[in-house]
């Protein structure tokens, strides 16, 4: 017997006794649950039978608590509690993993808001630091041919514009194809359809074609640009190269850019093809009108700056999204995790980047009347 | 006659002529925040000796090897190389002094999409405008020296972390550096490579007139290679000699590491506070 409920006339009594301990767990369970509790009484715990009390009699007598709780019994020990009960009590009482304090807590917020604040301002000077390095490398390189590293950039041209035509040029022609389908329908209410050749050729031209070239570019090449250094910089690529007295600015950053510079004109220019055919496609299939018509009214429609006022976008977005890319890579130290985490970063803010110039660029057209 | 030697070593390490000597450090400490990682070191390397730089983990050996290259200025004190305090140069300066050293990487930080003899061309590419025939015979030759002539075809993925390091190698005495810097050079290389690189090093610096500087923890090795050593323990130099003459040096921290013993003032334990109070939740 290891729990006894004792009863005389004036008060009741819990006698535990014997080895409560994890070789009699058995016993332990079945008797502390069988146990029937009255409730609403005062009930006094005597421990002094107890011989030997390890951690799970302790917790089989927190488990006995628990159920006089539930009963409403109230308890009080006889004597001192067994210490591996105090034990188990007191180190539950305190949680060591966490702080649990208001004021605290207000502190680590205003803490926190500081450090970020400061943490900003420092990324802020680096972003600008690694902008003004770009720019020495650039004018040491205008002066030696050499230096501009022509293997380099064409290799980059190749993997940024090259490879990433087919890509471009089948969403390019899917979006127009949307664009002009809902065009359609929604001007058919007003008999207006052949203003869809409108539609497409102007938004295409200015704004769809690059934005989309930008966009598909930042997320193939921007990545691959931040991951490439990035392993490098794991790899102590980038500090052999600076060892062995070679700019990492120049053999790595300068050629990406360069050749992002040159390939995102071409591919908005197939990427602004493709649109406009994808929109004479659907004229014809959806609305009849034939591809002469559709060349006809698109000479109407458009005025001599059109094109030119998506392209010259272009090289602005190349260079954001080339430096990002660079930039966040050549930011990559010691661990797998900063990579993936950086490489994100960098897909993510020149997205950002592109859209945000995009914006710029509409509201200086509009105020030049471009 | 082993006395004679040590003593003419020492003469040598802490001779002040700039002629002899390749590298000085005076008085420098460096910090990130307010942890203090280098207090007021001050070392010197005379002019073709092997050096060895040792300590345990995290006592800044890393940080001095940065400092020797000039990619971070001490806070104080001055960082002199061949005659230049690094902290006076500009950006280009300093490229141009990197081409005059040599330096190998723990895992030899080879350019992954490069070849071997691609490489140990690369430097010659950059920083030189000679004919494709003499930098084939340049790389060859440097190949030749470390053994891997056979291997001037493979990818840096191809190779074993021996055969990489001693690409590694090839590609840093290309440009016949004055001196040459190794950090690590022995961490996780089998027997047969380790004897393999320590036997090049030494060749290395005495055949080419190299001055030779080693950071490791590997304290067997470096006795059997280094000339003079310096331990550095807590961001300061704990004893500087030759390998016999520290073997014996009766500084405890000095002791422990040089033997590998658990107990000596550098703990096992990283400061925490007391392990039963904070079981208990009385302290965080």
């Amino acid at each position: 017997m290891l729990i006894e409920w004792l009863s005389t006339a004036e008060e009741q009594t819990v006698r535990l006794s014997g080895a409560w301990c994890a070789e009699s767990v058995g016993s332990l369970e079945k008797e502390v649950d069988a146990l029937v509790i009255p409730s609403a009484v005062h009930v006094w715990l005597d421990a002094s039978q107890v011989t030997n009390m390890d951690l799970t009699g302790a917790w089989f007598v927190r488990r006995f608590q628990a159920r006089l709780d539930q009963c409403s019994t109230s308890y009080s020990w006889r004597g001192t509690p067994p210490p591996t009960v105090e034990f188990v009590q007191h180190s539950l009482e305190r949680d060591i993993g966490s702080d649990g304090n208001g004021h605290r807590d207000g502190l680590r917020a205003r803490e926190q808001l500081g450090r970020l604040t400061l943490n900003q301002v420092e990324s802020l000077r680096e972003a600008l630091d690694f902008t003004g390095r770009i720019g020495a490398v650039l004018r040491r390189a205008a002066g030696s041919w050499r230096a501009l590293r022509a293997a380099s950039i064409t290799r980059h041209v190749y993997e940024a514009g090259l490879l990433a035509i087919p890509i471009v040029a089948l969403i390019a022609f899917l979006i127009s194809v949307i664009v002009a389908y809902i065009g359609a329908q929604e001007l058919k209410q007003f008999g207006g359809e052949v203003f869809v050749v409108d539609l497409v050729s102007v938004s295409v031209l200015r704004e769809l074609g690059v934005l989309l070239t930008s966009i598909i570019v930042a997320g193939r090449s921007g990545s691959s640009y931040a991951a490439e250094i990035g392993v490098m910089q794991l790899n102590e690529e980038v500090d052999a190269l600076r060892a062995m007295g070679v700019d990492p600015v120049e053999v790595l950053v300068l050629p990406r850019i360069l050749g992002l510079v040159l390939a995102l004109p071409l591919l908005t220019v197939i990427a602004d093809a493709m649109g406009i055919a994808g929109g004479a496609v659907l004229s014809w299939l959806v609305l009849g009108i034939p591809f002469n018509q559709f060349a006809v009214r698109m000479q109407e429609a458009l005025s001599p700056t059109t094109f030119w006022a998506g392209l010259i976008k272009a090289p602005i977005f190349a260079i954001l999204i080339a430096a990002v890319g660079t930039y966040r890579g050549l930011q990559v130290r010691d661990s797998s995790r900063e990579l993936g985490r950086l490489t994100t970063q960098a897909v993510v803010e020149s997205i950002f980047l592109v859209l945000l110039a995009d914006a710029i660029f509409a509201v200086v057209y509009w105020e030049i009347d471009f | 006659m082993d006395n004679a030697i040590n003593t003419s070593l020492r003469n040598l390490a802490t001779a002040r002529s700039p002629a002899d000597l390749v590298m000085r450090l005076e008085d420098v400490s460096y910090s990130v925040g307010n942890r203090a990682i280098l207090k007021g070191l001050s070392l010197s390397i005379p002019r073709g000796s092997v050096t060895g730089v040792m300590g345990p983990s995290g006592t800044g050996k890393t940080t001095l090897l940065r400092l020797m290259t000039g990619q971070i200025n001490a806070d104080s004190g001055r960082v002199i190389v061949a005659g230049e305090d690094l902290g006076l140069l500009s950006r280009s300066q300093l490229y141009t002094l990197r081409k005059r050293m040599g330096m190998l990487f723990q895992n030899g930080a080879l350019l992954t999409d490069l070849s071997v003899y691609e490489n140990v061309a690369y430097p010659l590419r950059e920083h030189t405008d000679l004919p494709e025939a003499l930098i084939a015979r340049v790389v060859l030759t440097k190949l030749q020296a470390v053994g891997l002539r056979g291997a001037a075809d493979l990818m840096p993925s191809e190779l074993s972390g021996g055969m990489a390091r001693r690409v590694a190698l090839a590609r840093a005495i290309v440009m016949d550096p004055e001196f040459l810097i190794y950090d690590e050079p022995f961490a996780g290389l089998d027997p047969i490579a380790m004897g393999m690189v320590m036997r090049l090093i030494r060749r290395l610096n005495d055949t080419l007139g190299l001055t030779s500087i080693i950071v490791s923890h590997d304290v067997a090795e470096m006795a059997l290679l280094a000339d003079y050593a310096y331990v550095l323990n807590a961001g300061a130099i704990a004893a500087q000699g030759t390998p016999v003459e520290l073997a014996g040096d009766p500084t405890p921290a000095v002791r422990q590491f040089m033997a590998g013993l658990e107990e000596g003032p550098v703990a096992f334990h990283y400061p925490a506070p007391d392990y039963a109070q904070q079981l208990l939740g009385l302290v965080r």
